[in-house]
């Protein structure tokens, strides 16, 4: 695993407070106790707070911001008693789990063998050329992130890539440029 | 649910079902459903109420019969039909297409969207674990129990002690579908044998202290059986789960899926609620007094998380690295409790073998390959899906009888099996039988079933980078062999695709491939080498092609 590539490291854990799971929110966040932290706790507390639960946990967080940040990570590491260090590192082994926030919509391709073989590399190669995106990478406003996948286990459909969460399959590269150039553009 | 629910659910099922004339079955796989199969399904329903026959005709959405190539699928299936006839199948199936197929059910089919079932990809498959799928709806247990679901588990807990369960199990000759074809029985009769130790580090509300996990981090790319099954008959996983906890004394399972799967994800919780409402998970399953308890744990992407000591760890919320075995799972898995780790297609033979008998499991497939194996057949092939064939098919009739031959006149090239970790297998064993020793012997494994078809323009030097590009990514860190050993590989692969390296890297690649085989902790490692040393076996001319010859330079 590469080093994480945030823009700031995050702090040595700070020394774990008292037990007050229900109750902990995060330093930098105060404001925004909200719906999405609610969740988090939610799931949490279903586990019991036990440190087994930290997967579980990131995937509501990241399901529910986006992504995961400092903070977040370290609430979680404090309700559920681990060392930061553990929690940062779950978070970064996963390839699931990302600490930088994504772009508005997203294109995920897949780099499974089937679609590799019917052209998928090729098409990462089409979309860098004529969008400027690399895997990994989002549109310079924030727009639109292009992701990969090793396989979706939609193989018959191959070439295939999920378009903020709408598998679509047999791709024509030039369509499919036309369409993320839109969603790219599109500032809604 | 008790045994006499149950006859009385499957009676009133089957009695409701005959009510009907004909049933429309939609399949709702991922692939069809990409392809608006729901439309498809809610357009028919309101068509065939439209038309005064909603008492009878049946639409229900089902899982994959297998043919994704063709999909959306719509099968319409009438009553009175003869055993032996098969069902009207519609390929290609647009929302706008529900009133055509409607209007046509009772008199003469559709034909313009009429698919042939006569065609070999329908005829020459065996289904046992895909029997259910496509035939009934995966969200609702009352499907499952119409199709004769649960009555193997009934048969187990009422019948049969643990030790005859395992013994027929270990009779059936059934093998690991994960890939490496381990005895299921011997692994079963381990795990029952264990005894869990004093200390554990079991959460205190778990009261469990041996488990079952079914392994379901499918992560081989170009593999989706395990998918299919879960969407399509997660039921079955479920009992096949329970009767293996009956069978070892297991108390709590843990079904790991991988969470690229979001539909498998969702019936299975679904089909999980279902099950411990009507009492056939929980305390005392069908009112015998054995309790077992399953619980859904998702993967977080990491390929390595499909190696057994690795998926514990992930299972414990840790990071899913592997460790080195001994100790086997099966005396100190999970919380260093005894554990019991099988595949999902395995978990889903359990049911039919206890039903049906060890005697007729074993009467299909070859002297050590019993029953049948499920593939994903996918690549440069006329017919991409999901198939089930018996153990000891040739290579030949699966990619050209089923798998209707490669598209536009296209040359086979190759076939691979068992992805990152297998080998491809050129034409001159396309006649050998398809079952775990010759796939070993030439090179290759069973793998898990993806089966990927490459037609004469595959480059394959550049399908063994690929790959091994796939492990480096994959390689969890923790041993040097494959840390260090999968990226020289990797870019020495590199180099010779760009036509850069000279004998002595591909003497390097060779030797490489020896070591990291030998030295790596787990699986993920060991076989990282076998795509390269199967295409250097069968292809070694495009590898040497692409070298620097002596009196060129070095560039």
């Amino acid at each position: 695993m590469t080093a994480p590539a945030g823009p700031t490291r995050p702090a040595p854990a700070p020394p774990a407070g008292p037990p007050r799971p229900s109750t902990a929110a995060p330093a930098a966040a105060s404001a925004a106790v909200d719906k999405r932290l609610k969740l988090v706790e939610a799931t949490m507390r279903r586990h019991g707070f036990r440190g087994n639960a930290l997967i579980e946990t990131l995937h509501t967080a990241q399901e529910a911001y986006g992504f995961l940040d400092d903070d977040l990570l370290r609430l979680v590491a404090r309700t559920l008693k681990l060392p930061l260090s553990k929690v940062y590192g779950v978070a970064t082994f996963y390839n699931l789990f990302t600490l930088k926030p994504a772009g508005k919509h997203a294109c995920v391709v897949c780099l499974g063998t089937a679609c590799y073989i019917k052209g998928s590399g090729r098409l990462m190669d089409t979309l860098h050329k004529e969008l400027g995106l690399k895997a990994g990478g989002t549109t310079a406003n924030g727009h639109l992130s292009l992701l990969t996948a090793r396989c979706f286990g939609s193989c018959a459909m191959a070439p295939a890539a999920v378009i903020d969460g709408e598998i679509s399959g047999k791709i024509v590269p030039d369509a499919l440029v036309a369409r993320l150039r839109k969603l790219a553009e599109d500032a809604s | 649910m008790t045994p006499e629910e149950l006859d009385r659910t499957q009676e009133r099922e089957l009695a409701d079902d005959a009510k009907y004339e004909h049933q429309v079955h939609v399949c709702v796989g991922t692939a069809c459903v990409a392809l608006g199969s729901a439309t498809v399904a809610k357009n028919l329903e309101a068509e065939i109420k439209a038309s005064g026959r909603d008492g009878k005709v049946k639409v229900r959405c089902v899982g994959c019969p297998g043919l994704c190539a063709l999909g959306p699928l719509v099968e319409v299936e009438a009553k009175d039909k003869p055993e032996d006839e098969p069902a009207t199948l519609y390929q290609y199936v647009k929302p706008e297409d529900a009133r055509e197929i409607a209007e046509s059910i009772g008199g003469a089919p559709a034909s313009r969207l009429q698919a042939d079932t006569r065609q070999p990809f329908f005829t020459r498959q065996t289904k046992i674990v895909l029997e259910n799928c496509g035939r009934i709806d995966p969200e609702r247990i009352e499907d499952y129990i119409a199709a004769g679901g649960y009555r193997a588990l009934e048969k187990a807990l009422f019948e049969m002690q643990p030790q005859e369960v395992i013994d027929e199990i270990s009779k059936s000759g059934l093998r690991g579908r994960g890939g490496a074809g381990f005895p299921t029985g011997l692994k079963w009769a381990t795990v029952a044998k264990s005894n869990s130790p004093a200390v554990t580090r079991v959460p205190d509300d778990i009261l469990a202290r041996k488990f079952v996990i079914c392994n379901g981090d499918e992560g081989d790319p170009g593999a989706f059986m395990d998918r299919s099954t879960m969407e399509g008959d997660p039921f079955r996983i479920i009992e096949g789960m329970v009767v293996a906890g009956y069978a070892v004394g297991a108390g709590k399972g843990y079904v790991y899926v991988r969470a690229e799967y979001p539909l498998a994800v969702k019936r299975l919780r679904s089909a999980i609620r279902q099950a411990q409402r009507s009492g056939m998970l929980g305390a005392t399953i069908m009112g015998s007094g054995f309790n077992f308890d399953i619980d859904v744990r998702l993967g977080a992407g990491a390929f390595v998380c499909g190696e057994e000591t690795s998926l514990i760890a992930s299972i414990e919320g840790g990071r899913g690295t592997p460790r080195p075995r001994p100790p086997f799972p099966a005396e100190s898995g999970l919380w260093g409790c005894p554990t019991l780790i099988n595949n999902v297609e395995t978990l889903a033979n359990i049911a039919p073998i206890i039903s049906r008998g060890a005697a007729w499991f074993a009467g299909i497939g070859t002297e050590k390959s019993k029953g049948t194996k499920v593939f994903a057949l996918t690549g440069q092939v006329n017919n991409t899906g999901l198939i089930e064939v018996p153990m000891g098919i040739s290579l030949r009739e699966i990619v050209f009888d089923i798998g209707g031959g490669l598209p536009e006149g296209r040359n086979f090239k190759a076939v691979q099996t068992g992805g990152p970790s297998g080998g491809c297998i050129p034409a001159q064993y396309l006649d050998m039988k398809v079952d775990y020793e010759s796939l070993a012997q030439v090179g290759s494994i069973m793998g898990s079933g993806g089966m990927i078809v490459m037609d004469d323009q595959t480059d394959m030097v550049e399908i063994a980078r690929f790959f091994m590009e796939f492990c480096m990514e994959e390689s969890c860190g923790k041993c040097v062999p494959c840390r260090v050993g999968t990226a020289q590989m990797h870019g020495l692969l590199t180099r010779i695709s760009e036509g850069k390296a000279t004998q002595a890297h591909l003497d390097t690649l060779t030797e490489l491939c020896d070591m990291v085989r030998r030295t790596s902790l787990c699986g993920l490692g060991q076989s990282a080498p076998n795509p390269v040393l199967s295409t250097l076996r069968y292809f070694k001319s495009e590898y040497e092609d692409k070298l620097v010859k002596d009196g060129q330079n070095e560039r």
